[in-house]
This record gives structure tokens, sequence and C-alpha cells, in this order.
């Protein structure tokens, strides 16, 4: 753990692995996050329900 | 209840009175704390934000402890270590959040429909959070700290504001940080939340072929 970090670079982009798995992993959450199922009320129910365009 | 038409209103000098009809006007209860929203809302990325409220109250109660015991706490005792990394993880998870949400309101193009103060708001919010971050590196007190503090030195002359701040100073780097731009990222975090509220969620952008969609693009 206390190793220091690999690098990957190319041309001018110089990242270590921990930082490029960190946005890789951002990009597969928020892909997920797009598709994955969300739990809807179910119809009917009627309250406040904030201010929308 | 006290008459609320003007015409009648005895108390109309009152400043007292015509800020709370204006916060009653602008932010009734049911819209600062509505109970449902569109049906629209219900998606995954729109957890993004909340997640880093979330993250950022981990920041100030674990630094609120660092603050009280101090340098000497956080790396010598295993329960300071332990506070320090909570504190340290906390700022991943809320940069990491911060940025999803970014991501998700830059591609719906949340700025929509009187919404460009809400936008920047939040890139105002980005840029202190990134100044926090570097101040609460440089307060660490060790050798990393230090590192960062002689290199950040010539980034700062060479920028212009070497004068104003000095990275060295660890007095003003740290009451920078757990001052500061803490005040200021709760009082904008909250202005932020107030505004989606006023003016709600944004609507998703229309398909291109629908009657309301090439209106949107006509704007």
């Amino acid at each position: 753990m206390d190793a220091p970090a690999q690098y990957l670079s190319w041309n001018f982009i110089l990242i270590s692995v921990p930082n490029i798995l960190v946005i890789l992993g951002m990009t597969v959450v928020f892909v997920v996050a797009l598709f994955a199922p969300f739990p809807h009320d179910e119809p009917g129910e009627k309250g406040p329900g904030g201010r929308h365009d | 209840m006290t008459d609320r038409n003007p015409a009648v209103d005895t108390e109309s000098g009152n400043w007292t009175l015509a800020i709370r009809r204006w916060l009653e006007r602008q932010l009734p209860l049911d819209s600062l704390l509505p109970h449902r929203m569109p049906y629209y809302v219900g998606s995954w990325v729109y957890v993004f934000g909340v997640v880093a409220i979330a993250a950022l109250i981990w920041i100030v109660a674990s630094g609120v402890v660092l603050v009280f015991f101090g340098p000497q706490w956080w790396h010598v005792s295993a329960v300071g270590h332990f506070v320090n990394s909570l504190h340290f993880w906390a700022v991943q998870l809320f940069f990491i959040f911060m940025v999803l949400h970014l991501w998700g309101q830059y591609f719906m193009a949340s700025w929509r429909d009187g919404r460009a103060p809400t936008w920047i708001i939040g890139v105002v919010i980005f840029a202190i959070s990134v100044g926090t971050a570097f101040t609460g590196y440089l307060s660490q007190q060790n050798f990393d700290a230090q590192w960062i503090a002689v290199n950040a030195k010539d980034a700062t002359n060479a920028a212009g504001i070497g004068a104003f701040f000095n990275v060295l100073n660890f007095g003003q780097m740290y009451g920078i940080h757990v001052m500061i731009f803490p005040i200021l990222v709760i009082a904008l975090v909250a202005l932020h939340i107030v505004l989606v509220r006023i003016r709600g969620v944004v609507k998703p952008i229309e398909p291109a072929g629908s009657a309301s969609g090439a209106e949107e693009a006509s704007k």
C-alpha cells in the first residue's frame, strides 16, 4: 500500500492507475444510474409535488 | 389571521412584515419541502447531488472533530487517524458525486428556463471546493503537505497571487481551510438548493420530432 503508484502515459497525458480506475468507475456508475430501474410511487397518489415548469 | 390584502394592510411600512410576505410568496413551505416530485425526477441520476451533500455533512462533522483535537491527535492516536481518514475519504466521495452531479446536469442542460444562477453557483461551489481541498492538503502537518506547499509556492508566485496567499504560512492556509472556505461552500450549497426549490427540477429535453421539442429547439 505504501509503494508509489504505477503511471500510464500517452503523449502529454500522464495519469496514475488508481486515478484512471476511479474515472472509469465513475463512468460506469453514471451509465448504470441512467438505466437502472427507479422505484416509483403507485399511480393515483396525490399531494404537493413542488414547483416545476 | 392578519389580513393579507395590501390595500387594507395598515402596517405597510414594516420591513419585517414585507420580508415575511416576500418569503411566503417566493418560498411557501410545500415548495421548500415537497414530498413528491414530477415523474421524470424518478431516476438515479437525480440522487448524485444529495449524496454529495451527505458527504459534505460527513466532511464538516469529521473536520470539526479534527479541529477540536488538532494535528498532534490526528497523527498520533488511532482514533485520530481514523477520523482523519473519515475526513479524507468523505472528501473523495464528495468530489466523485459532485462531478457525477455535474455530468448529469450538464448533459440535461439544467441551466434552461431561468436556471442559469443555479448552474453558475454550482460551478463556483466546485471551484471553491478545489481550493478547500488544496488548503486541506497543505494542513496535514506531514512531509507530503510540506512538499505540496513548496511546489505550490512556485505555482502561486507564477500566477501572480503569491503576494496574497502564502502557502508556506500554515496559519493562513489552515484558517482559510477551516473557516472561510467552509462558510462559503455551505452558504452557496444552501442557496443552490433553495434556487432548485424555487424553480423546480428542469424538465427533460424534449425529443426533436415533437411539437414542444420544435419549440425548445427554436429558443
